[in-house]
């Protein structure tokens, strides 16, 4: 709020500045997006909040480091194909660890109370978290930067709008998947398999539908795009701890609940919303107070709208 | 089943002899969690240091035990730390690390009657009248004033931001700083606070940007700052950031790459630099530590404990007390000696830059 008391507030610096933090801020919501698909797909398709997702993210995003280590190692230095690389053995082996998940902590439990998975799906967070950091160290695991440099949009007295590459990896990235995604749930017989289990999991299994393995691909795929933003966020921040799955969990289950809970386009709406909201009010108001202002605006909208922005009113499964 | 109750009757024996003939004496810090390598480093310290004392016959005829306890910088834990200390009867105690943590566990330790010295740098950790309490490093208030200073002579002229973490020790710190550069005539043209643990603070970084920053001054810890400084970077801004003693450790320079030859940070005089301590500086640097940051202070703390513990002649909590309160102790950090209320007299604060991944003294 200082900016605005003590500044002569031009129009065109205020425009760049605008400009600027809505680039930061699709690009952390494109993040956040990513995740939350992987918690409302999940949903979906079994009506339990994977709590462990986030920490799917944070293994992914250790992964994505030590593929870049060992890389730079063995002396590849073409930046192309180190991310191509990274991004197709952090996508493998995050999706192993997405069925493994499944397969051992909430298929056992299918058909047993509702809280059960629910508390399997705590535990198998804090397991991620804590086996992380045991054999990984609790240290902050830093990479040298990979994708260096941008370009300077627009200049308005003394402040440039910066496009980092970075960034706009981030974007392009989101925008494809997005792309595949729609087709793969619209268009194929995986995804019809998927949206009938969705609807009624009885009928879809009496037509010769194998269910659970549908429910382990939904996983696999949910991990696969967490996997994705854990590679695309180890490059653009640099850093990454084995804490980092909670907060990013907590802001992409927010993203998918004010999107609509079960409704992709809504996690990604939800996810660019939240990324805008924290961008916009952590430049113009204070940075202290915008989690507070993102979880008003979930309040909010659930009090309107409470199957969220884009979620059909019906969710009730058991 | 006899051969069991064989096992456990040898057991019982055993257990029955008194096993602490040693001093017990005990660290305590961020072993894990994002803070792990100070904790690392006063154990580095505190371990050969009491190898030293121990190689010499110990004190009083006694050798010295380590204990080491984790409080990962979480004042609830370390509450528990300092209990299970106290259950374990030790006799000194050098830690925590975060003020948020020492403060609250000092009252546990000071109850139990357990003399302890710190590194803790807020200001209320020896204001609130607790006599257990030694601090062998300076306090915020004096390290905020040599920041604030070297800032508003310095960078005459140009924006400065304060920033804070909302931890104590971080706004403790960036208050004063503020303090500091008010009372020189440099307003901060911002004062912000973040959440520390989180990765994106690009809106911080557009907001300097915005009001035309060049400095921040910051409150906190070094992986946030590692953060700043890339994401400014990124946005094409060149931030001069100065901070406080937590910016001594290397995770700056890993995280943060070249970027961290902006950082300017206040620290106790270089203990690395004192002549007296160049032995101690070379062993540990033939047992492959680097004597940076915290190490040299938990080598002083545990040198404090044995040389009261010789003057007094007397592990016990009365004698202890007041042989710290009224001597004077040659560590490797230089001639230790304390006021009333437990602050360390030796002059506090230098400003260090960090050059290609080691600090020095800045150049004037």
């Amino acid at each position: 709020m200082n900016v605005v008391k003590n500044k002569k507030w031009e129009s065109g610096k205020c425009m760049a500045l605008a400009l600027q933090q809505l680039i930061n801020g699709l690009t952390l919501g494109a993040v956040y997006g990513l995740i939350a698909i992987g918690y409302t797909m999940v949903y979906g398709i079994i009506g339990m909040i994977n709590f462990a997702h986030g920490d799917i993210y944070m293994v992914s995003a250790f992964i994505a480091v030590s593929a870049f280590t060992l890389l730079a190692s063995l002396g590849i230095t073409s930046v192309p194909l180190a991310l191509l690389t990274v991004l197709l053995l952090s996508v493998l082996f995050t999706s192993v660890y997405g069925w493994a998940v499944e397969r051992t902590a909430y298929r056992p439990l299918r058909g047993s109370t509702r809280l059960a998975p629910l508390i399997s799906a705590i535990g198998m967070s804090i397991f991620l978290q804590n086996m992380v950091q045991l054999t990984q160290g609790a240290r902050v695991k830093p990479i040298p930067p990979v994708v260096v440099g941008g370009f300077d949009l627009y200049a308005s007295e003394g402040f440039t709008v910066h496009l980092a590459y970075s960034q706009l990896l981030i974007v392009i990235v989101t925008v494809a998947l997005m792309a595949a995604f729609s087709y793969v749930i619209g268009k194929t017989s995986f995804g019809r398999q998927q949206r009938a289990c969705e609807q009624d999991p009885t009928m879809t299994a009496l037509l010769g539908i194998n269910v659970d393995r549908t429910i382990s691909l939904t996983f696999m795929l949910g991990a696969t795009l967490a996997a994705v933003a854990g590679v695309l966020v180890t490059v653009y921040y640099g850093v990454v701890d084995f804490y980092i799955g909670f907060v990013a969990g907590i802001k992409a289950f927010t993203a998918a609940v004010l999107g609509g809970i079960g409704s992709m386009p809504g996690a990604m709406l939800g996810g660019l919303l939240i990324g805008l909201v924290e961008a916009f009010w952590a430049a113009y108001l204070s940075p202290e107070y915008k989690d507070v202002a993102t979880f008003s605006i979930l309040i909010l909208v659930l009090m309107f709208r409470p199957s969220g922005l884009l979620g059909r009113p019906e969710v009730e499964k058991v | 089943m006899r051969k069991n109750m064989l096992l456990a009757g040898i057991g019982l024996l055993v257990s029955a002899v008194p096993v602490y003939a040693d001093h017990l004496v005990a660290i305590a810090g961020p072993m894990t969690g994002q803070y792990a390598s100070a904790g690392d480093q006063i154990r580095k310290g505190a371990e050969l240091a009491i190898a030293d004392i121990n190689a010499k016959g110990g004190v009083l005829g006694q050798k010295i035990k380590l204990e080491v306890g984790d409080d990962a910088c979480d004042p609830k834990q370390a509450v528990s730390v300092a209990n299970a200390m106290v259950n374990k009867k030790i006799v000194f105690m050098h830690g925590h690390w975060c003020s948020s943590s020492t403060i609250p566990a000092s009252d546990v330790y000071n109850e139990a009657q357990i003399p302890m010295a710190t590194v803790s740098t807020n200001p209320q950790v020896t204001e609130r009248g607790l006599k257990n309490i030694f601090r062998i490093m300076g306090r915020d208030d004096q390290q905020g004033a040599v920041a604030g200073n070297y800032l508003a002579d310095t960078f005459k002229g140009k924006k400065i931001a304060v920033v804070d973490d909302k931890s104590a020790y971080g706004k403790g710190l960036a208050d004063e700083i503020a303090k500091a550069l008010q009372a020189k005539g440099a307003k901060p043209a911002l004062r912000e606070s973040i959440t520390a643990g989180e990765k994106d603070y690009s809106g911080l970084v557009s907001k300097l940007k915005s009001a035309g920053v060049e400095v921040m001054a910051y409150g906190g810890y070094h992986t946030e700052v590692a953060l700043i400084l890339r994401q400014a970077q990124q946005a094409g801004l060149k931030l001069t950031v100065m901070g406080g003693d937590t910016m001594t450790n290397t995770e700056l320079v890993t995280a943060a790459g070249p970027a961290s030859d902006n950082v300017l940070f206040t620290f106790s005089p270089d203990p690395r630099k004192n002549p007296a301590a160049a032995d101690v500086v070379k062993k540990f640097r033939d047992a492959k530590v680097e004597p940076e940051g915290y190490v040299m202070y938990a080598y002083a703390a545990m040198q404090l404990f044995a040389q009261a513990t010789e003057q007094a002649k007397s592990v016990k909590y009365a004698d202890l007390e007041k042989a710290m309160r009224s001597g004077s102790f040659d560590t490797v950090i230089g001639k230790l000696s304390f006021d009333a209320k437990g602050d360390n007299k030796l002059p506090g604060f230098m400003v260090y830059q960090w050059k290609g991944g080691k600090y020095d003294y800045v150049a004037k």
